[in-house]
């Protein structure tokens, strides 16, 4: 197979209005070739417009398109050099595997003998040679995924577009097909934007990943970035599971915040300047139960649960109810017990109202 | 795209050139029109004197110019379409203007010798040239925004407005302008008194002897069989869903055949029973030694006849309806504690409410639109699409007085479709999820499963009966009187002198046309429906409501008035067909197409949309979309919609009544005529071969095109 030329996503300005509903809001971003950027985010924030906005499936309201450096805000899906692998797979139930890989190249009118070669060299590339004459019927539901991808990518897109791509495995599949698809995408050098409203699937496969909300991008950057420094507290709690709590800053003085919370003052690393109120970010892991009157916060073990390597509580406590993992030793607390929560100020983080 | 536009360009200046302009009376593959003087090609003719066809030709030859002096893409295509746009404008007014016969525009306004002379209606070539405009200027529409448009859906979206426009449109709009002419001309003042006559809107009968105007009388009728046909579908549907009754599939085949019955046969069967002559009433009249009465005629027959037409109509919704209410809501109820009357009444009734006035507003319509049944019947009570016949064809010819009485008619079937629309359109209390549903309906409670049994079998029994009657009917000599077997009926009319091998029976003409017609119609309905469906379900486009609504709007217009129509607008230039076999094509495509889409948008609405756009990013336009991907796939909504226009085409006969000519009869309007000329048997023999003939029609439909089963149609049917 040759090696595709890799292209770049570029929006600006871009709109798009359903009537009076506006499903995307002034959309700038810019995504570099040969990465792999995943679109996530709530259902409805926006994310598989952006998608079908980038393979010419809806045309923008306002703003313009690029795709390789091309203006392509015009263009409809057929004359954008641009693939997807549909959610349902979308395969043509009436064609064998084979016709349904090499269809992209029957309609462009490639000699028949190169189009059956480099249909074939596709499903090897996804472990399906031999698979060619059965129907998608007559194959399993990851099979029938990996000829989505196939098809997708024989094509040499400039962009490889995956929309939702695992949801109709079953969750041990998953993890398996998603590092295939990471796999070929590195190995290929593809572009490639990926849809998905699970973070984990998420963290998992990008390079860097978009979070958009209402409408909206709510922030971009690296897996290990979101979840270190989450701009918002929509982003804290969205990528990883998060318990918010209003505080009270002090002052922040060389990437150190104090904080004041629930009486107590805390040194919280901090890199951006906020003052008076905002919102503590503590995840469960970094919170520790303790026997009652150590110091923390006090409370009382409303749920109990275990999970075999580890333990969640739902503690209620003058703070909010508080959500706790930790692992299992010893004697764990039940239902009822009076606890206190001490919090690794370390690992907290800091972001505005 | 540069390459289609000249195609088509080519295509029309061919045309232009070599083809006749206009129709010419042997028709184009008899070469007589090349040498006589009156059809010459629009080239000939316009040196020959007839100016007003140059700038068509011009036209063509300007856009065909402007493809290579024009270097700008987008530029070219504006003045392209510009130019295109101009020549069908100009061809369309000189067409309305300069005419030879019939009404035209400007008459006092335009005069001179050349144009009073006026000219035929347009032919071959005219019609090609028109095409080749069309879709020049559609092809440049999709060229000339932003970006790159899809020449083949803008395409076709605009030839079906082309064809709706002149087929639909053209002609209802000519019964209005009908509706007020008087002698020597157009009067308003002079439309509203006629329009509002006692004749069409009295209500005497309320309040004495006398009877009330058509209208009220077509009302009233339609309000009774909407009501009878939906108690009646409802009682079928039940005891089909909820009871466990053994001849399901009887009821079924009850339920499928009066759809391949033409339409004044099952009246034809209630004289023979109920007649002054018929079986039942001999035998009352023995019995009780009653007075043998016409009551049949009247009243009473037309509503019994409609009732046995219609009830699988609404049978056909009402299942649907009645399957479409979860069984999980019902258990929901019982659950609650609520008993299977309560569950009925509280929980699985007010479901199925919106179906309900479905098929009574289903039912409404077909009994305004009927003509078949109040034809053989209804002598003693008028009813509007009769009336409108005999204006037409009755001793004192009146088109204006057909003209109101279509008005009036489309009045009620129109306001009766828009307040479907308007009412029903958005609301659904469909509970089918797509999830599969497991549980059980409730059964129904033992009185209302006695009821209905009491309401649907007799029914049904009669039903059984009236068919024994056709069947019956048609081997006995003379019914009523001699009921000796015998083949006669089937030899008169399909007799053949197996010495010579001459066809003799009387009915082999009317019959092989029929069978061509609708062999020819079939396939074109199936394919403008399908396609309009492809657009409504597939394609987002600027008007596509209203581009919805007038695809469905035909199917609102009873047939009488299309005939009427018809023969109105097409009787004179510029569009000549009376007369002609094309006529009855285009009459049945687009009476029907309403019933294509239907089956369309509802096969396609169960193709995933993402197999579509996975064709389209993966790089094919939409025309390869739809040839690789949506057609291999929609083989069953293929095959219904051929089907179905293949069997109205063969069973219609209000709007045909108007348009068949002694060369091409078609089998409908001979057997009306046996029927007026009291030859019951034949009528009945000729009727039983229809049947039968659609029957193997259907079969080797299936056959050649799939191995899906008559369900299909049905589901179409359900889906109007």
């Amino acid at each position: 197979m040759t090696q595709t030329q890799p292209g770049s996503v570029q929006f600006t300005g871009v709109v798009k209005k359903y009537g009076d509903v506006t499903a995307l809001k002034k959309l700038d971003l810019m995504i570099e070739p040969g990465k792999l950027v995943t679109l996530l985010g709530p259902s409805g924030c926006g994310k598989t417009t952006t998608l079908r906005l980038i393979a010419g499936l809806e045309m923008a309201t306002d703003g313009t398109i690029h795709i390789g450096g091309q203006d392509v805000t015009h263009l409809t899906a057929t004359y954008r050099k641009v693939s997807m692998v549909f959610q349902s797979y979308a395969l043509f139930p009436h064609m064998t595997v084979r016709e349904n890989v090499a269809y992209g190249l029957t309609v462009k009118a490639v000699p028949k003998a190169e189009a059956a070669q480099r249909a074939e060299a596709g499903l090897e590339l996804v472990g399906l040679a031999g698979y060619g004459e059965r129907l998608p019927s007559e194959l399993s539901g990851g099979q029938q995924q990996r000829v989505a991808v196939a098809r997708a990518i024989v094509l040499e897109p400039e962009v490889l577009l995956l929309d939702e791509p695992l949801s109709n495995l079953d969750a041990k599949l998953r993890r398996h097909v998603r590092e295939e698809i990471r796999q070929i995408q590195q190995r290929l050098g593809l572009t490639a934007v990926y849809v998905t409203h699970d973070q984990e699937e998420a963290m998992a496969v990008s390079d860097d990943i978009i979070v958009m909300n209402n409408a909206e991008i709510a922030q971009i950057g690296t897996p290990a970035a979101l979840y270190e420094t989450p701009s918002s507290s929509f982003i804290a709690d969205f990528i990883g599971d998060a318990n918010l709590a209003d505080c009270d800053v002090l002052e922040v003085e060389d990437g150190m915040a104090k904080v004041v919370l629930n009486g107590n003052t805390y040194s919280v690393p901090s890199h951006r300047p906020l003052s008076g109120a905002a919102r503590i970010v503590l995840r469960p892991h970094a919170l520790k139960l303790m026997s009652p009157q150590s110091a923390g916060v006090q409370g009382e073990v409303t749920y109990a649960a275990y999970l075999g390597k580890e333990m969640q509580y739902t503690v209620e406590t003058n703070i909010g109810s508080l959500f706790v993992i930790s692992p299992v030793s010893g004697q764990p607390f039940a239902q009822g017990d009076a606890v206190s929560v001490a919090i690794d100020q370390d690992q907290a983080r800091l972001v505005s109202q | 795209m540069r390459n289609t536009v000249l195609l088509w360009l080519a295509l029309g200046l061919v045309s232009f050139c070599v083809l006749p302009w206009h129709m010419t009376d042997r028709g184009i593959t008899d070469l007589a029109w090349a040498t006589d003087d009156i059809a010459s090609t629009g080239l000939f003719a316009t040196v020959a004197g007839q100016w007003w066809l140059a700038p068509t030709g011009l036209a063509l030859v300007l856009a065909f110019v402007l493809q290579f002096a024009v270097k700008a893409p987008v530029r070219r295509a504006k003045l392209t379409l510009a130019t295109a746009l101009a020549g069908l404008f100009w061809m369309a007014l000189q067409g309305l203007i300069i005419v030879r016969a019939g009404p035209r525009l400007f008459e006092t306004v335009l005069t001179g010798e050349v144009i009073s002379a006026g000219q035929a209606g347009m032919g071959a070539g005219a019609g090609l040239c028109a095409l080749a405009l069309l879709f020049v200027a559609t092809v440049s529409l999709s060229q000339s925004g932003k970006g790159q448009g899809d020449a083949f859906v803008v395409s076709t979206i605009g030839l079906i407005v082309a064809l709706v426009g002149i087929f639909v449109f053209f002609p209802v709009m000519h019964i209005l302008v009908r509706a007020f002419q008087v002698d020597g001309g157009y009067s308003l003042t002079e439309f509203f008194p006629r329009f509002f006559s006692s004749d069409i809107w009295g209500l005497a009968c309320l309040f004495g002897d006398r009877s009330c105007g058509v209208a009220i009388n077509s009302l009233f009728l339609a309000v009774m069989t909407g009501a009878g046909t939906t108690i009646l579908g409802l009682a079928f549907a039940l005891i089909f869903t909820r009871t466990n009754f053994r001849a399901k599939r009887l009821l079924r085949v009850l339920t499928v055949l009066p759809i391949i019955t033409p339409p004044f046969v099952i009246g034809l069967a209630l004289i023979l029973l109920f007649g002054r002559a018929g079986t039942v009433t001999e035998f009352v009249a023995d019995l009780f030694g009653l007075e043998q009465t016409r009551w049949v005629y009247g009243f009473w027959g037309v509503y019994f006849a409609q009732l046995l037409s219609f009830t699988p109509i609404a049978f056909l919704v009402l299942i649907g309806v009645v399957q479409g209410v979860s069984p999980s809501m019902e258990e929901a109820s019982q659950t609650l504690d609520a008993d299977r009357w309560q569950t009925f009444r509280y929980v699985s009734l007010p479901l199925m409410r919106p179906g309900l006035a479905n098929a009574f507003l289903l039912g409404f319509i077909e009994s305004l639109a009927d003509f078949g049944n109040p034809l053989v019947l209804g002598s003693g009570y008028s009813v509007l699409s009769t009336e409108i016949f005999f204006a037409i064809v009755g001793a004192v010819a009146d088109p204006a007085k057909a003209a109101i009485l279509a008005i009036a008619l489309l009045t009620l079937t129109l306001s009766a479709f828009l307040l479907q629309r308007m009412w029903l359109g958005k609301k659904s209390y469909a509970t089918i999820t797509g999830k599969a549903d497991s549980g059980q309906n409730a059964s129904l409670n033992p009185a209302l499963k006695t009821l209905c049994y009491a309401i649907a079998l007799p029914w049904a029994a009669l039903t059984l009966i009236v068919y024994s009657m056709i069947i019956f009917g048609s081997f006995v000599k003379l019914w009523g009187y001699d009921h000796s077997f015998t083949f006669t009926h089937y030899i008169r009319a399909f007799g053949i002198d197996l010495s010579s091998g001459r066809l003799t029976g009387v009915a082999w003409d009317s019959y092989f046309t029929t069978l061509t017609i609708s062999s020819i119609a079939a396939p074109l309905t199936a394919l403008v429906g399908l396609s309009t469906a492809y657009l409504l379900v597939r394609q987002k486009f600027f008007g596509k409501d209203a581009f919805e609504f007038s695809t469905m709007l035909s199917f609102a217009i009873p047939g009488t008035v299309i005939g009427v129509s018809y023969i109105m607008a097409f009787n004179f230039p510029p569009i000549e067909l009376t007369g002609t076999s094309i006529i009855l094509i285009i009459v049945f495509v687009f009476r029907n197409m309403p019933v294509g889409v239907r089956g369309g948008i509802a096969a396609m609405s169960q193709l995933d949309k993402s197999l579509d756009e996975a064709s389209i990013t993966l790089g094919a336009n939409s025309f390869q979309t739809v040839r690789k991907v949506i057609l291999p796939l929609m083989g069953p909504a293929i095959l219904a919609a051929l089907t179905y226009s293949f069997v109205r085409a063969i069973t219609s006969v209000s709007a045909v009544i108007f348009l068949v000519s002694a060369k091409h009869n078609m089998a409908t309007s001979f057997i009306v005529g046996r029927v007026e000329n009291g030859e019951f048997g034949l009528a009945i023999a000729y009727s039983a071969v229809l049947i039968i003939t659609m029957l193997a029609a259907i079969l080797l439909l299936q056959l050649l095109v799939g191995n899906r089963r008559l369900r299909r149609a049905d589901r179409v049917q359900q889906s109007v």
